[in-house]
This record gives C-alpha cells, sequence and structure tokens, in this order.
C-alpha cells in the first residue's frame, strides 16, 4: 500500500487548533444512563472531518456507549449528537450514513464474501452492475480478489477482519465507527493491520473514529486521543501531548510507563516550577509554568525513558537527582528496564537502550545509583 | 513403558467397544429383531389358530422343514395394500394431514421460540420448563382432555355460545378440526425446542450490522434471523412430521370414522380384523416410507454437524 507520501498531510492536519473549522461529529452534553449507572456523563466533544479519532479507555469507561450513540444502537438519556451539521435523534441506525465496523466483525455466516461486502449496497437498492464494480473493488482493497466465493467460516483471522473492514467501507459512510478493530488478531499482523488503517484512512479521505483500550494502537493510529474515564472525557490532544503533556495523573499513568513522585510546591528561583519531594528524596526543578501555590500538592511525572541512570554522583545531586539501588532488572532486548529501590522504599524506573549487543551489564543488580533527569523531562501536574 | 501403554492402548479400546455395543445390543434387541418378525409375519397367510397366522416356523422344523415352509411364504399381502384402495389412501391421506399439520406447528412454534430466545435471560429457563410442562401428564389424558374441550357441550362451544357468537354448537369432535388442533397441541415442543435452541444461539451483533448497513429490522428478520435458524426449522419439521405420519391415538379418539390415517388402519387391522399379516404389510410399508424423510434428516443434522466443526 505505499507509493503516497502521507507525512505531509499528517503534519500540517489539525483543524481543532482552528477556530473557524466547522466540527463534523458533535457531542453535546450527552449524558447516557443505565439506572443508577451513568456511562456517558454530560460530556461534550468536536470531531473534525477526515479526522482518525481514538476513543481511549478501560473497558466501562464509557467510549463504547458513546459510539453506538452515533451509530444509533444507543441515544443519549439527555444532549445532542450531530453529524455534518445534522441532529441524529429519532434516526434509526438503517438511516444513518455511519458504518460500524464490529469487534466480531458479525460476518454474516450464511453468506459469502461477496454477498457480505455487497449486503449494504443491496439495501441501497444499487443497480446490480454498480453493486459488482463495487464489491471488487473493496476486494482489491482489502486484497481478497481470490477469496469472494468464500463462507466466513472458511476464513482466518485476519481475513475475517478484512472482509468486515471491506463490507463496512462498501457504502463510503460519512464516517467509519471502529469498536476494538483489531483486538481479535495476534500482535504482528496488530501492528500491521494499524498502519494500513491510517494509509486507508488518508486514501479515501474519510473521517475515522475508533474506540480501544490499548494505548498503542490509539497512539498510533489516531489525529487525537480522547482519553476516557468513568464516562467523561479526561483529555482530548494528540498522541504526542497526551504522552509527553499529560493534564493528570489519570492521564499519564493510563498512556505508557511513568514515574510519580508526589511533593509539595516551593518558591522558585529560577521562575520555574520547584517541587520537594519529601518521601523520595528528592528536589524536582522544572521550566513549567505550574497554576499552585507554595505548600500546595502536587505530582512530579517523569517517563523511564527520560531517567538516566549513572553509578557516578552528579555534579549537583540536590537538584533533579536522587540516589537508590538497582533491584531488578527487565531485559526487553531492544531496551533494559531498571527498578530502583529509593531511600523511601519507593521504587522508580529507568529505561536504557541497549546500543550495543549485550556482553555485561554497565550496571548490575545491587548497585548504588543516582537517576537524573533534564529540566525538560518531567512534568508536575496538580491532579 | 511402551508396555504399560499399549495395555492402557488395548484397555482403553475395550472400553470404547463396551461403549458401541449398548446401543449396539440395544438396536437388536428392541428394533431389528422385532422389525425382522414384523417382516416374516407379513409375508405370511392369515389362520384361524394362535399365533393367527402360518407358517409358524419353529426350531424342531430342522433345515427341510424351514425350506418347506419358506415356500409358503406369499407377497399376497402386499398385493392387497396396491389393490385396495382404502389402504393407499390412508397413506396418502396421513402424510397429508401430517404436511399440513407441520406447517401449522411451525407457524405456532416460530413465534413463541422467537419470542423466548428474545426474553430476558433469567426467564429462559423459565419458560423451556413451561413448554415441557405438558409432559409431565400422561399424553393419552391430555387427548381426552380435548375431547372434553371440543364436543358439542364442551368447553369451546359453551363459551361460543355464552358470548353469543353462535347460537347452534359446531361440531368440531369427530372431524378433522379436531384431529388437526389434538396434533398441534401436542406436537408443539416438538418444535419449539430446536426452534429455540437455534434462535437462543443466534449472535445479535448480526442482527446490529444488518440494520448499520442499511436493513430495517423486519427485513433484517427474514435476511439473517430466518435463514440462520433454518437447521431448527428443519430438525423440528422432522421432528413433528416422523411420528404424526403415525400417529394413531389422536385420530382414533378426536377424528371421525372419515379421519383416514395409517395409524389408524394398522390398528383396526391387527385388533378388530385380527389380520396380523395385512397389518405387518402395512406396518413395514408405513416404516418405508418413513425411512425417506429419515435419511434426509440424518444427513441434514450430518451436515450441520460438519459446519460447526
Amino acid at each position: 500500500m505505499a507509493g503516497m507520501a502521507i507525512g505531509p498531510i499528517r503534519r500540517s492536519f489539525a483543524p481543532w487548533n482552528d477556530p473557524s473549522a466547522k466540527a463534523f461529529i458533535e457531542f453535546r452534553n450527552v449524558t447516557r444512563s443505565f439506572g443508577d449507572f451513568t456511562a456517558v456523563d454530560n460530556l461534550s466533544l468536536k470531531i473534525y472531518e477526515r479526522e482518525f479519532f481514538a476513543l481511549l479507555g478501560p473497558s466501562g469507561c464509557g467510549k463504547t456507549t458513546l459510539m453506538r450513540m452515533l451509530a444509533g444502537f444507543d441515544a443519549p438519556t439527555s444532549g445532542e449528537v450531530l453529524l455534518d451539521g445534522q441532529n441524529l435523534a429519532g434516526i434509526p441506525p438503517y438511516k444513518r450514513p455511519t458504518n460500524m465496523m464490529f469487534q466480531s466483525y458479525a460476518l454474516f455466516p450464511h453468506m459469502t464474501v461477496w454477498d457480505n461486502i455487497a449486503f449494504g449496497l443491496k439495501q441501497d437498492g444499487m443497480p446490480k452492475a454498480d453493486i459488482a464494480k463495487r464489491v471488487e473493488e473493496m476486494l482489491h482493497l482489502v486484497k481478497l480478489e481470490t477469496f469472494a466465493k468464500r463462507k466466513p467460516h472458511q476464513l482466518s483471522g485476519g481475513q475475517r477482519q478484512r472482509v468486515a473492514l471491506a463490507r463496512s467501507l462498501a457504502k463510503k459512510p460519512k464516517v467509519l465507527l471502529l469498536d476494538e478493530p483489531l483486538g481479535a488478531l495476534d500482535k504482528k499482523l496488530r501492528e500491521e493491520t494499524q498502519f494500513e488503517l491510517i494509509d486507508l484512512q488518508q486514501r479515501l479521505g474519510m473521517t475515522f473514529l475508533i474506540v480501544t483500550h490499548d494505548q498503542e494502537e490509539a497512539m498510533t493510529v489516531a489525529d487525537r486521543i480522547a482519553v476516557m474515564n468513568h464516562g467523561k472525557i479526561v483529555q482530548v490532544a494528540t498522541p504526542a501531548e497526551i504522552y509527553e503533556q499529560p493534564n493528570s495523573r489519570y492521564v499519564a499513568d493510563f498512556i505508557g510507563e511513568i514515574n510519580v513522585l508526589e511533593g509539595r510546591v516551593s518558591a522558585s528561583p529560577s521562575g520555574g516550577a520547584r517541587l520537594e519531594c519529601v518521601a523520595a528524596g528528592a528536589t524536582v526543578e522544572t521550566r513549567q509554568q505550574v497554576d499552585a501555590k507554595p505548600g500546595d500538592q502536587a505530582w512530579f511525572a517523569i517517563r523511564p525513558e527520560k531517567v538516566r541512570i549513572s553509578r557516578d554522583a552528579p555534579a549537583d545531586p540536590s537538584v533533579n537527582a536522587v540516589p537508590g539501588e538497582v533491584w531488578d532488572i527487565g531485559y526487553l532486548g531492544d531496551v533494559s528496564i531498571y527498578h530502583v529501590r529509593l531511600a523511601s522504599g519507593a521504587t522508580m524506573k529507568a529505561t536504557i537502550t541497549n546500543t550495543t549487543r549485550l556482553v555485561e551489564r554497565p550496571i548490575s543488580w545491587e548497585d548504588k545509583v543516582w537517576m537524573t533527569w533534564s529540566v525538560d523531562g518531567g512534568i508536575v501536574l496538580t491532579k | 513403558m511402551a508396555a504399560n501403554m499399549t495395555s492402557a492402548d488395548t484397555r482403553g479400546s475395550r472400553l470404547r467397544w463396551l461403549v458401541i455395543a449398548i446401543p449396539l445390543a440395544w438396536m437388536l434387541i428392541f428394533f431389528l429383531i422385532p422389525f425382522f418378525n414384523v417382516l416374516k409375519i407379513s409375508f405370511s397367510t392369515r389362520a384361524r389358530a394362535m399365533p393367527p397366522y402360518k407358517p409358524v416356523l419353529t426350531m424342531v422344523d430342522g433345515l427341510a422343514g424351514l425350506f418347506d415352509k419358506l415356500q409358503q411364504f406369499t407377497a399376497a399381502n402386499y398385493l392387497m395394500l396396491v389393490a385396495d384402495s382404502k389402504y393407499w389412501l390412508s397413506y396418502v391421506s396421513s402424510v397429508q394431514i401430517a404436511l399440513c399439520s407441520t406447517v401449522l406447528i411451525l407457524l405456532v412454534a416460530y413465534p413463541i421460540a422467537y419470542g423466548m430466545a428474545r426474553a430476558p435471560r433469567q426467564w429462559r429457563t423459565t419458560l423451556v420448563m413451561l413448554v415441557i410442562l405438558p409432559f409431565w401428564t400422561s399424553f393419552l389424558i391430555r387427548v381426552y382432555a380435548w375431547m372434553g374441550i371440543l364436543s358439542d357441550e364442551g368447553l369451546l362451544n359453551q363459551l361460543l355460545m355464552h358470548f353469543g357468537l353462535i347460537d347452534q354448537p359446531l361440531r368440531i369432535l369427530t372431524t378433522n378440526w379436531a384431529v388437526y388442533i389434538g396434533i398441534v397441541y401436542s406436537y408443539l415442543p416438538f418444535m419449539i425446542l430446536p426452534l429455540y435452541a437455534t434462535l437462543e444461539k443466534l449472535d445479535e451483533t448480526l442482527l446490529e450490522a444488518a440494520e448499520d448497513l442499511g436493513c430495517p429490522p423486519m427485513k433484517a428478520f427474514w435476511k439473517i434471523t430466518f435463514p440462520l435458524s433454518l437447521p431448527g426449522v428443519v430438525a423440528g419439521c422432522f421432528l413433528v412430521f416422523i411420528p404424526i405420519t403415525g400417529e394413531f391415538v389422536i385420530p382414533d379418539l378426536l377424528g371421525g370414522s372419515g379421519t383416514l390415517m395409517i395409524g389408524k388402519t394398522l390398528w383396526y387391522e391387527f385388533f378388530n380384523n385380527r389380520n396380523w399379516p395385512l397389518a405387518s404389510a402395512v406396518a413395514v410399508v408405513l416404516l418405508l416410507i418413513l425411512v425417506v424423510p429419515i435419511v434426509i434428516f440424518q444427513n441434514q443434522q450430518q451436515k450441520q454437524a460438519e459446519k460447526a466443526r
């Protein structure tokens, strides 16, 4: 599927920063309750045309309910869902310009691959010749031309996933909804398919909305990610922003690995933020502006790959440095993760890229080490 | 070690043979031997004796005697079935009644099974129990109960007259109507249960997928639900069609003299006419007629099982 440079397109695509841009999909103060349980809680969200948008969160966070309200399988208890300026209230699923790729694929077991893909087109009363043309096109798109006559049970998991994708794309929906689309695939195939999805979305110029609990998947495919928890959106941002500038401990912790040190804000001589992390035995300084008074509780969060680990004490051990003892080493091949026990008993993680073949570890178990980081390495969080 | 395995293997295969031998023995003792006995009688001639046919094969005849007696066998009973229209009309009428009732039962059972399969999960077991509940009462008693309901002074006529819907009692009992009512009532569970089993397994996201692709729910029923429930429909139809064809009690108790069914004819020949040879021939032909749908049914089941694998 190579041949088209998608880099420049993706790099410049940011309608969410443009105040005049019109939302393509909009959730306005949407609440969905099931009895006592509030699945979606007064949620507002704008998604733009041609965006690849991911809803990310643990199971039960309301992400699937949100998507089902867009597809029409569920209706908000209060609030509005709009698509391309049209309020979707009261429109049944079979009249909505959205199509969904189901987690279980939901392929019709009594129909061939061809008939599965043609199903939606037949419902529109499309002329037979056009249906045939479009089905061929879709089969070509997912590289299943030779499988048209097979039934779903005669296909592998990966092939079924492609049929489901082709079926949901056949009607050229305004929005393609993907409900955990790659959950049933093995890791290698999943990663491959993620890039194919991006490529497909770019080539077709369509709006994709994906629901997933897999943060790597969301980071890989999406232009923007909404991290959800308890029916609310905690943060909406690009993958890089989500990773580097999480707005809360929840987001920081949900995405990737992170060390969190609890402390109190103190007056900083440099004008940035200064945090006294008494328990960890460290003083943290960043260049970041933090909305907190001296004495307020705050947290310092830093990713393991941004922590340097060394047996030598740093020049200035009073700031952005903490001593400890190597407790455990996780060797993953490409990187090694060091678990370092601090004097307080807490553990911090530091990742080292294995740039040479491992012969002897430069730092080993029970070594006394120093962990240091730059003023831009971590982030101070106030919630 | 190898020796151990071998002995374990032989024990395993012996056990397997035992497991197969039990149903085989059952078939032999309770089906094959009686069947060959009936087959033998069907080629005999009626006799005023006990048993009421000849020749009677005995051990004391010896081989020569046996050969002698075999020559007395005749196909006359089978020729009789063809010659006398009463018999083949009974067959035709039985198959006709069985076909009509099967369709009627399917029409009644499908909505019930569908409703059960779509009912809240915690109710389903109770609903299945309710379908099976009538089996706790004797079949005969339930058919007798229908006599009470359908007779001229029965519950149904009294109700209809009470509400002024009719002036004269309707004659239902002793007509084919009563036979149909009795058959549909009695065989309904045999249709509901296989239908329910397939409908209950149906993945509801398939219907959501159909709707998502632009198919309204009613149409989705015919495009998705019904085709996927066909194995249940087929199983249910055969499960009711086969026994209804040979049904005796319902036409005998609820039907009139005009109700022609092969089960009734069979009974008449055996017990009223005491013509065992002819009755046996009727039974053998009935079995042959039913073998066809049974074989189709078996093939269908096997195909389903292979697909499921």
